[in-house]
Parts: C-alpha cells; sequence; structure tokens
C-alpha cells in the first residue's frame, strides 16, 4: 500500500523550483509560525530529492505544511506533529532518523570510528612511544641519539 | 563520418591503455628497460585519442549534429554556445568521457614531466593509471556510448535541463572531476610503491603535489557548486548535505588527511603506511562518489533495480579498485618498514591527530549518505538521512579540529612542549576574545553561540598570521628584515598560512548565514513595499523579457536604506519553452559582508507577487574563503621543491651542457 501511496506520489510531483512558505500559509502567530518552521525543516519532501518541506516547492510539501501548521493551531506539541506525519507518511519522512535498533550503526558509528582510531594511536604510543627506550637496540639508540643532537628549531621546514 | 571517427578513436584508446596496463608491468617485474619504455608513448598516445574522442563531441555538440542520440538528447539549435560545450559533460555518457580525458591527462603529465622518477616506479604508476583507463573505457563503450547514431535524424533537439544552463554549474564538474580523478594519481602511486615494497621520501615528494592539484580543483568545483546552489535554488542555501555533494565531500576529506599525512611521510619518514591508504581511501571515495552519482541508484533503489546493467559495472569497477587495492595493502603493507619516531606532542602527533579527526568526518558523511542504501538493500526499513543527523555528528568532530589547527604548525617535530606553543598564540586568542565581545556588543539578535563561532574563525584567521609572523619575525626584527624574510619563505609556508586563514573566513561565512540570516515572505503588488533588516525594498513594476532560449517575467525592486538609494534589483522567475520547465534568477546584491537576495514568485491572482527577501549575513565569505583556501594550494603548488617538471630539468641540461 505504501509503495502505491508513494508511486501516485512521484506520479503528482512537479519540477517546480525550490522556494518554500507561501505568505498565504503563514500562521498569526509569530510563536507557532516559529514552531511550524522548525518542524518543517526536520521532514522530507517525499516527492524531491532530499529536501525539506520547509524548501520545496512541490504540491505534497505545500499539504504537508499546512498540516503541519493544522496540526499546531489544533493545540498539539511539536512532538505530536510529527507522529502525526510518521503514522501517515513512515519513518522516511524524518530527515533526522530515529535511534533504534536498524539505525545504531548510523548514530554511533561515526564515535565508533573515532574511538578505535583514538584506541589505536594511544596504543601505537604506547608501544613504540619516546618513553620506552629499552626496546632499542644499540643501533637504534645511536641513530636516536644522533637525531635528538640535530638542532631543533621550532617549526623549522626541512 | 566524423563521429566515427571519435568513436574509433575512443576504442583505439582502449586498447593502448590495455598495452599500457600490462607491458609495463611485465617490464617492471623483470626490470626490462624495453617494455618499460612502452609506457610513457602509450599514455601520451592515449591522451591524444581520447582528447580526438572528446574533441568530436564537442563539434557535433557545437554543431547540433541530432544525428548523435546524446546531441539530440541533450542539446538544442537555440542553446547559446557556451551552453552547446558545456552540455557535453551535461550528460552521462558526456560526463563520462570528460572522466577518462581527464584520467589520461594525468597519466600524461607524469609521462611527460616524470624524468626525475626511477623507471620502475614511473612504468607501474603509468599501468595502474591504465588500468583505470581499462575499466573505464570499457565501461563507456559497452553502457554507455556516446557515439549512437539516430536514424532518421530528428530535426530539433530536446534541449538541456535549464538548472545546468548556468556559467556556474557549466564549469562546475570540469573542475569536480579533475579532484577526483586527481586523486587516482595518488592511488596509483601508493599501488605502485607496495609492488615495488618501498616508499621512500621521494615517492611522498611526488604524491604531494599531485595531491595538491586534486585537493585544489575540488575545493574550486565543490565551492562552485555551492555557489551555484546558492544563487539557484532559490533561497540561499548553499550546503544541502544532498548525497551528490556528499559524494564530493568524502573525497576532499580524505585528500586533505592524505595532504596532511604525506608531509609527514615526506619530511620525517613516518606514517608511510597510513599515508598509503589514505591514497587508496581518497580515490576509492572518488570511485564510490562516480557510483553514487552516476548509477542512478540514489534517485530510487528501484530505478537502479529496474536497469542495472551501468550501476552494476560501476560496482563492480569500484569492488575490484577497492577490494584489489586493499588486498594488495593488506599483504605488502608490512613490508614498509616505520621510520622516524616520534612523541605524542609533536607536529607529527598533531598531524596524527589531524588524521584521526578528518577520517572519523569522512566516516560520519559516508554512513550518513550510504545507510539508508544499505538499510534499504538488507530489506530494512526506509529511513532519510538529512541535514539534521550531518550537523550532530559532523560537526561535533570537526569542532575539535578547527581549533586545533593554528596550533599544530606551533608545534616542532619530533618533540615539542605545548606550553610555549600556546604562548605564541596568546595575539590570536586574544583577538578571537575581541571578537567574540564585538558580536555579543553588535548583534542583538541571533544566538549566543555565534559569539562562539566568530570567536573560532578569527582564532584560525589570527593563528594563520601569527604563523606568518612568526616565520617572518615581523614583530622582532625591522620592517625590512621581516619583508626580506617574508620572500624567502618556501611558498609551500605561504600555501599553508593562505590555506589555513581561508578555512577561518569559511567558519566565518558559515557561522553568519546559519545565525544571522534574515527571511522576509511576503506578496506585493506594483507599487508596494516592505521592509527587512533595514531596507526597503518596493516592487516597482513587473514585465516580460525575451532570453535567448527562454521567457522571463522580472520584477523590478527598488532598494533604499535609511532613505539612501541603492538602485534597483531585478529577480527573474524564467520560463523554458523547449525544456517545459521554470527556473528562478534571484537578484543578489552583496557589499561584501552581506547579501541582499531577492526572488520573485507566482502572480497569486489578485495582482500580487510573491516575494521573497534575505538578507544573507556573511554569505560570501564562505566562497571567499574557499577561494584563499584554492589559491593557497597554488601558491604552495609553485614551491620550488615540488617543481619536479620541466624547469628542473632545462636547469640540469644547461649545467651539462659547457661540459660539451
Amino acid at each position: 500500500m505504501r509503495k502505491l501511496v508513494f508511486a501516485l506520489l512521484l506520479l503528482i510531483a512537479a519540477a517546480a523550483p525550490a522556494f518554500a512558505v507561501d505568505p498565504g500559509e503563514k500562521l498569526a502567530d509569530p510563536a507557532l509560525e516559529a514552531r511550524a518552521r522548525a518542524i518543517s525543516q526536520e521532514l522530507r519532501c517525499l516527492v524531491c530529492q532530499n529536501q525539506s518541506i520547509d524548501d520545496s516547492n512541490a504540491d505534497l510539501a505545500r499539504d504537508l505544511r499546512r498540516i503541519v501548521r493544522e496540526r499546531l493551531t489544533a493545540g498539539d506539541t511539536d512532538a505530536q506533529v510529527v507522529d502525526f506525519i510518521v503514522a501517515r507518511y513512515g519513518e522516511f519522512v524524518l530527515l533526522r532518523p530515529r535511534l533504534e535498533a536498524a539505525t545504531w550503526l548510523l548514530w554511533f558509528g561515526p564515535a565508533l570510528v573515532l574511538l578505535i582510531g583514538g584506541l589505536a594511536v594511544f596504543v601505537l604510543f604506547r608501544r613504540n612511544g619516546a618513553g620506552a627506550p629499552a626496546a632499542l637496540d644499540p643501533a637504534e639508540s645511536a641513530r636516536l641519539t644522533r637525531i635528538l643532537g640535530e638542532t631543533e628549531r621550532p617549526g623549522s621546514e626541512r | 563520418m566524423i563521429d566515427e571517427l571519435g568513436h574509433f578513436a575512443l576504442v583505439l584508446a582502449f586498447g593502448v591503455s590495455l598495452v599500457q596496463m600490462i607491458v609495463p608491468m611485465i617490464g617492471a617485474h623483470r626490470r626490462d628497460a624495453g617494455l618499460m619504455a612502452v609506457a610513457r608513448p602509450a599514455a601520451i598516445a592515449q591522451l591524444a585519442l581520447i582528447a580526438t574522442a572528446f574533441a568530436v563531441l564537442v563539434y557535433a555538440f557545437v554543431t547540433s549534429d541530432f544525428s548523435l542520440v546524446l546531441v539530440a538528447e541533450n542539446s538544442h539549435t537555440t542553446k547559446p554556445l557556451i551552453y552547446k560545450i558545456a552540455g557535453v559533460w551535461g550528460n552521462h555518457e558526456g560526463s563520462m568521457v570528460l572522466w577518462v580525458l581527464i584520467l589520461s591527462l594525468y597519466g600524461a603529465l607524469v609521462a611527460l614531466f616524470g624524468d626525475n622518477l626511477p623507471d620502475g616506479l614511473r612504468a607501474r604508476v603509468l599501468a595502474v593509471q591504465a588500468s583505470i583507463a581499462v575499466a573505464f573505457l570499457a565501461f563507456i563503450l559497452f553502457t554507455s556510448n556516446p557515439f549512437l547514431r539516430l536514424d532518421p535524424a530528428p530535426f530539433e533537439g530536446k534541449g538541456l535541463n535549464p538548472l545546468l544552463q548556468d556559467p556556474g554549474l557549466a564549469f562546475h564538474p570540469p573542475f569536480l572531476y579533475a579532484g577526483y580523478v586527481g586523486l587516482s594519481m595518488a592511488f596509483s602511486f601508493a599501488i605502485a610503491a607496495l609492488l615495488e615494497g618501498r616508499v621512500d621520501a621521494g615517492w611522498a615528494r611526488w604524491v604531494r603535489p599531485w595531491t595538491l592539484l586534486a585537493w585544489l580543483a575540488l575545493t574550486i568545483g565543490i565551492a562552485m557548486g555551492s555557489w551555484w546552489s546558492y544563487y539557484t535554488l532559490g533561497w540561499g542555501g548553499y550546503w544541502f548535505w544532498d548525497p551528490v555533494e556528499n559524494a564530493s565531500l568524502m573525497p576532499w576529506i580524505v585528500a586533505t588527511a592524505l595532504l596532511h599525512s604525506a608531509i609527514v611521510a615526506e619530511k620525517r619518514g613516518a606514517l608511510k603506511s597510513w599515508t598509503i591508504l589514505l591514497a587508496i581511501f581518497a580515490f576509492s571515495l572518488s570511485l564510490v562518489g562516480t557510483f553514487l552519482v552516476r548509477s542512478g541508484v540514489l534517485n530510487s533503489v528501484h530505478a537502479f533495480a529496474n536497469d542495472p546493467s551501468r550501476g552494476l559495472v560501476i560496482l563492480c569497477i569500484v569492488f575490484f579498485f577497492v577490494g584489489g587495492a586493499l588486498a594488495l595493502y593488506g599483504w605488502r603493507a608490512p613490508l614498509l618498514k616505520a621510520e622516524g619516531l616520534f612523541a605524542p606532542i609533536s607536529r607529527e602527533g598533531a598531524l596524527v591527530l589531524n588524521n584521526l579527526l578528518l577520517s572519523a568526518a569522512a566516516f560520519a558523511v559516508f554512513i550518513g549518505t550510504l545507510y539508508p542504501l544499505f538499510l534499504d538493500a538488507v530489506g530494512g526499513p526506509k529511513i532519510t538521512v538529512g541535514p539534521p543527523f550531518f550537523n550532530l555528528t559532523f560537526g561535533p568532530i570537526m569542532l575539535p579540529l578547527l581549533c586545533l589547527v593554528p596550533l599544530g604548525p606551533f608545534l616542532a617535530w619530533k618533540r615539542a612542549d605545548l606550553f610555549p606553543a600556546l604562548q605564541r598564540l596568546y595575539g590570536a586568542a586574544a583577538a578571537a576574545i575581541v571578537a567574540a565581545l564585538i558580536v555579543l556588543a553588535v548583534k542583538t539578535h541571533g544566538p549566543w553561540l555565534a559569539a562562539l563561532g566568530m570567536a573560532l574563525a578569527m582564532w584560525l584567521v589570527a593563528g594563520a598570521f601569527v604563523e606568518l609572523a612568526t616565520r617572518i619575525g615581523l614583530f622582532t626584527n625591522p620592517v625590512a628584515v621581516s619583508l626580506r624574510r617574508a620572500a624567502r619563505l618556501p611558498r609551500a609556508q605561504w600555501g599553508m598560512v593562505l590555506a589555513h586563514g581561508g578555512l577561518g573566513i569559511v567558519v566565518a561565512g558559515i557561522v553568519g548565514m546559519t545565525a544571522w540570516r534574515q527571511e522576509l515572505v511576503t506578496a506585493l503588488k506594483p507599487g508596494e513595499s516592505a521592509e527587512l533588516a533595514g531596507y526597503t525594498l518596493t516592487l516597482e513594476k513587473v514585465g516580460m523579457r525575451e532570453g535567448p532560449n527562454y521567457e522571463a517575467l522580472v520584477g523590478v525592486v527598488h532598494v533604499s536604506r535609511d532613505g539612501r538609494d541603492l538602485g534597483y534589483m531585478l529577480p527573474e522567475k524564467r520560463n523554458f519553452p523547449v525544456e517545459r520547465q521554470e527556473k528562478t534568477e534571484a537578484a543578489i546584491r552583496t557589499n561584501g559582508v552581506s547579501d541582499l537576495y531577492i526572488v520573485i514568485g507566482e502572480d497569486n491572482g489578485q495582482g500580487a507577487f510573491t516575494i521573497r527577501a534575505y538578507e544573507n549575513s556573511f554569505a560570501p565569505w564562505i566562497w571567499a574563503g574557499a577561494i584563499i583556501m584554492a589559491f593557497g594550494g597554488i601558491v604552495s603548488l609553485t614551491d620550488r621543491r615540488y617543481r619536479v617538471g620541466a624547469p628542473v630539468r632545462a636547469r640540469a641540461r644547461l649545467a651539462s651542457a659547457p661540459a660539451e
């Protein structure tokens, strides 16, 4: 069913230049309008390529903006508005994917890479760091003394 | 007839690349100078043949030869000449020909200027380079042939997407490809080094200029693309974290890391094996980017599944080169001897941290771009990964890196003391604090975090300046001495100062745009006015204008500020009848610090037109900074230590001439 809806949406998609909110759509209450804009920036225009409904001029985006504003005027919280739309269009509509089992790798992946990389660097430093002269054989020690004997100009290029 | 000539040249180029791939490799293995010598003429012949095919394609577009399917599908007789030429690479087939053209250009440059390379290394580099050409020429010839004929030839072509008919976008792909494909040089050198089992300072010295060239082309290409979306897409957005943008950002980040690690490899002999791995990754990400953009997998996974031939071939190419390179790396990298011990707090240590953070940032972009495809492929839920994700992951990783940029150059090689280095940066820190205070005093709206952002930008710019000042002894020596030292400073040093300072300006632009841009969305009848950020905008009238291949609705907007007349701005909405598409042309007025940006929209049926106006604070700085960074790359490239080309050779010949 969702596939069918998606196909229909693709059919009605118009190749329109992108720009958002029409003057007529704006809510009178600036605080409410600001909330509507913030929510709109987190929702994807389903028929566009990677645009939020706030940026898109497609009919569907306009309808979604209207729904967001209707729900807000009806007194929904931000979370309720988002849930309302997710219930109808699926999580595909969220530009910020929810944290759940399927997205753990996504959300924690970068931090994990940083952590593993940091650990690797730490271990390497510990293993052959400058603080372990005992690990050097005599030839290496001689070389090290020679290197350290060079004049150390901070930031010298060559 | 001439089209068949182009086709023939492309087929011949494929044959030549096959020879160039196999013969020199065998020659290098057997140390047979005769076989190795095949590489150079082959690389030059390959360039000549591909250039011929490309020239034929350009000729077909310029003369509107609609007997070629490609021209009929993507061009039109009324199109201005520049867009007929740009139309060559404004489509899948043509852009792939441009891709291999640039690839062969790099190969030919090594062949022409590679005199000071060891014969074996040069032969291997050219052979690896040719293997990439073989893969992509086969891809073009078998799945994306640009020379297919159409019979009968139509009377008129279908035109080019109006969004692409734009000077910014017309020259965006060549720069981007020069960057993408330029990383193939680093890749070929890495593979050749692994095959030889040897990496020395000379190797790193050779890789650096190529990476630098690719990096600066990529910087210009990305900046151009972002500038284009800024003025075309209708509201001043300059970066959308769109997969296509990410595809170019990932190689850029890794190339940046590679530039830094290659310094360590060249000067200290350390991080060799890591540098090789980065070189492999940088080009692999270029290939992944090519796959993402060219396979159609992004538009919809289903479209890809319906016509997978092209995508699958590119995917196979990606797997072959990435998998092959990594396997070779796993096998041969242990042979590379690590040298150049260093303490954690040292210039090397700082560059390791730089690489660590850049790699993690590249990974954040990578996983955010590919995760939806991955989930879909394994039958998981359909999700979208949009800007909020990247802001939450990429941002926090880049932040500490930006804070550390000014510190790195002050640390000594091998072993450094943190405190003296920090001490030299007192001036920069003071400048940053002053910048934050000024922001807090002047800007009454916007988040207070913006003050910290601007302080960071100032820290980067001032840090770069302090670095320069210290190098030339600006405040400790007489000015004349300083100037002399400035003139003698290695160009690479100037390049670094410019690149780091330019980065600070980009940061200022991004912070300003994020924190202070103001928006006005309203409907105006001719004669009515509205206010935005102190400007008074009056829509005086609306008219129609005929362009070469479009009709435009033009709004005449009078701009004034505090009673001062600032002239007119003319936003347009263009209608392209051939392509049946519309395109907005924003009117942009800049004062160097902020842009006034006006877009005109539809008639609302009651005689009023939608007017969207933005005051984009610091927007021009984003591209000014990027240009400064790229300029830093150019300056660095002219450093005589990297001028590995003709001048050195000429001098060597002159030196030896008197003996005769």
